[in-house]
């Protein structure tokens, strides 16, 4: 489904990205783990289009495509959704104008007929439950004046609005406690499905507890220099990251 | 027929002309008044960009144009179709080339709530009001324009709305500028009274008609008395070609409240004066103002707000997208004198470019010489959020529908100080044409 190959990207003059490899098929769960500053967002970032990183070297295909070479509207009505690390607050914007929005156009995208409004209350009834949404959420501005677990939260609802083939969820648990963290992971698992995939970023292995992942990896310092399968992130909770940061240094 | 391009000496040579037609009526205090302006007008000449005030607003492309001043202009029942504003219920009257059209007008409220009048009939009806009101407060000591225009004020209207009046119907002034012909010109003079707890709203709507020159210069002068509420709404919608000069006064009574929007949604030259004295304890006045300029447009918003009794609050939120090369201004002054305590004032004003050629100019002007105030103001000028535009294309939406979106919620603050239902229609219809559909 996605295969990216010695990925290298820059902000400005900094590199960050210095050679990522790797593949995820249907039906997979794969997570990506690692201490701060490594490079985790960026990675996430540059999958979902932003425009603001330099791509030095490498490629990224995705269901047979380019997807380097699409806009980030175009890679979402491909099956790309990002949730965000830091989802950001726009007033003025109604959530359910945004996402009813969001919908036809990726359906017109496809050459599907628009959902007409009642179509669209059932499956935003369908999916709020999903997350345990409140409908007083969605009557605001999207994200505005949200508590970090409700941006959350809405991802969430956004992402099992859209139905993507593939998710990639960045620091998703971050910010929950531990009923929030159940309910997210529950609804991830919930949209799990053999023909689409899901790339978890996180740097505790708590979230792992309830999206149990096929792979695991290390990013450190812009490059995968570990992966393994989901005891390597028991193992890195235990241990900590410096024993992996000793082994990179000790090589380089 | 030529028009002259010396505007200066054209008009001083036509109010020559007509004193000389009226003869010994010409000794009238009406027209003595108007005569003063003149004169303040000779001596005062058209401003250049080295005067304060019009710093960054060159009126040489206008004064550079030849105007007729007297065109007719030919409105028809299917241009009136055209023009209207939808559902619109309440005191239309349309106005063409500044002269008021009886016959594409209605006036539904009730005499004993609401009086129009035009000048001819208002000084024979009130002439105690026009001789306490009229030109009064709309100072041209220092602004050619108003000065020309009061030397010149005869079309336009006088609304008079007695003591606890409540208009239930709004009054809509249309103003249709048709230079479909030639180059024109038309300077409309209003005059309107609130008495003690009257209550009124009044909108003032530009349009034009074809492609030449056309430009307006109105005064518009509303005296409010104690508590009364007043509230205005100014839309513009012109051509490329048109020139608005505006000046919108509004003096408050003790504890009036006063509640303006001035939305601009196109026009070439754009000046839009709008002067508050509070002039009584207790009052209270809100501003919100929108401009959307694009290609060349200009829009220059100047604000005045003397705060000259104590207790009174005012405040003011303008925004603007600028489109291409189009230019902006936003001048907003505060003027707290000593006796005006306990002031609250605050100014707002928030710009987004939306191109790199565009440009804002913004000035706050704060003079405060009261010491128990509080005074805010703030102004920022930017482009376009691009955290929240990758959000958006994120989730599938395409970069104009994004932009779209985005410069709608931006709008949508000031969108919604409309209480006019039908006109928050025609303005949220003008808007989507304007910055794109979602
Ligand atoms: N806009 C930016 N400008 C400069 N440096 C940045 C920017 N965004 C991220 N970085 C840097 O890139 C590195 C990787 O950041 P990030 O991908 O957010 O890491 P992670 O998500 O793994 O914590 C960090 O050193 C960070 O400071
Ligand atoms: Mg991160």
């Amino acid at each position: 489904m996605l295969k990216i190959e010695n990925l290298q990207a820059a902000i400005g003059e900094k590199q960050i990205l210095k050679g990522i490899n790797l593949e995820v098929k249907a039906g997979e769960v794969h997570a990506i783990m690692g201490p701060n500053g490594s490079g985790k967002s960026t990675l996430a970032s540059v999958l979902a289009g932003r425009q603001d990183y330099e791509i030095l070297s490498g490629s990224v295909e995705f269901l047979g495509q380019d997807l380097l070479e699409l806009a980030p509207e175009e890679r979402a009505a491909q099956g790309i959704f990002l949730a965000f690390q830091y989802p950001i607050e726009i007033p003025g914007v109604s959530t359910v104008n945004f996402l009813k929005t969001a919908i036809n156009e990726i359906r017109k995208y496809r050459g599907q007929e628009p959902l007409d409004a009642v179509q669209f209350l059932k499956r935003m009834k369908e999916k709020m439950a999903f997350v345990n949404m409140d409908q007083s959420l969605l009557s605001r501005a999207l994200n505005e004046g949200f508590s970090g677990g409700e941006k959350k939260r809405n991802e969430i609802f956004q992402m099992a609005m859209l139905e993507p083939k593939l998710a990639i969820l960045d620091e998703t648990d971050s910010g929950l406690d531990i009923d929030a963290l159940r309910i997210v992971a529950e609804g991830v698992n919930k949209l799990r499905r053999p023909d689409n995939a899901t790339i978890v970023v996180t740097h505790y292995q708590r979230l792992l507890d309830y999206i149990v992942p096929d792979y695991v990896h290390v990013l450190y310092n812009g490059r995968i220099v570990k992966s393994g399968t989901k005891e390597l992130a028991l193992e890195l909770e235990e241990k900590g990251y410096d024993w992996i940061k000793a082994e990179v240094d000790a090589v380089a | 027929m030529t028009l002259n391009t010396d505007l200066k000496a054209q008009l001083i040579a036509e109010f020559q002309a007509t004193e000389d037609r009226l003869n010994g009526a010409s000794r009238t205090p009406f027209f003595q008044r108007k005569k003063e302006a003149l004169l303040t007008f000779e001596k005062l000449g058209f401003p250049t960009i080295r005067h304060e005030e019009w710093k960054y607003s060159n009126v040489k492309g206008l004064i550079n144009q030849g105007f007729d001043f007297h065109a007719p202009g030919q409105v028809t029942a299917a241009d009136v179709d055209a023009l209207q504003i939808p559902n619109l219920e309440g005191n239309v009257l349309y106005f063409v080339n500044g002269v008021f059209q009886p016959e594409l007008s209605v006036v539904i409220s009730p005499e004993n709530q609401l009086l129009i009048l035009n000048f001819a009939q208002a000084a024979k009806q009130f002439p105690e009001l026009i001789e306490q009101h009229f030109a009064k407060y709309a100072d041209y000591s220092d602004n050619a324009f108003t000065a020309l225009n009061t030397a010149f004020a005869q079309h336009g209207v006088f609304i008079h709305v007695p003591d606890g009046a409540m208009v239930e119907m709004p009054v809509i002034l249309r103003f249709i500028s048709d230079a479909r012909v030639q180059n024109v010109a038309s300077q409309p003079r209003n005059l309107i009274v609130l008495g003690h707890r009257a209550d009124v709203k009044v909108a003032e709507s530009f349009r034009t008609l074809g492609n030449n020159a056309a430009f307006t210069n109105i005064v518009t002068e509303v005296i409010l008395g104690e508590e009364a509420h007043f509230e205005y709404y100014k839309v513009q919608d012109e051509s490329d070609k048109a020139y608005h000069i505006g000046t919108t006064h509004i003096q408050h009574g003790r504890a009036s409240q006063s509640y303006s929007v001035t939305v601009s949604i196109n026009g070439g030259f754009i000046r839009n004066n709008l002067n508050l004295v509070l002039d009584g304890e207790r009052c209270d006045a809100h501003m919100y103002g929108l401009y959307l300029p694009n290609e060349r447009q200009h829009v220059d918003n100047h604000t005045l707000v003397v705060h000259a009794q104590p207790n009174c609050e005012s405040s003011e939120l303008y925004k603007g997208i600028l489109y291409d090369k189009s230019t902006g201004v936003f001048n907003g002054k505060i003027f707290v004198k000593q006796d005006a305590q306990k002031t609250n004032a605050y100014q707002s004003c928030r710009n987004v470019l939306a191109s790199p050629d565009a440009s804002m100019n913004t000035k706050p002007q704060l003079e405060i010489y009261a010491d128990d105030v509080k005074c805010s103001h703030g102004t920022t000028t930017g482009q376009l959020n691009e955290e929240a535009m990758f959000y958006l294309q994120s989730r599938g939406i395409p970069k104009d529908k994004a932009r779209a979106l985005l410069m709608q919620a931006f709008a949508q603050d000031v969108i919604e100080k409309m209480r006019i239902p039908a006109m928050k229609q025609y303005l949220e219809g003008l808007i989507v044409e304007k910055i794109g559909e979602i």
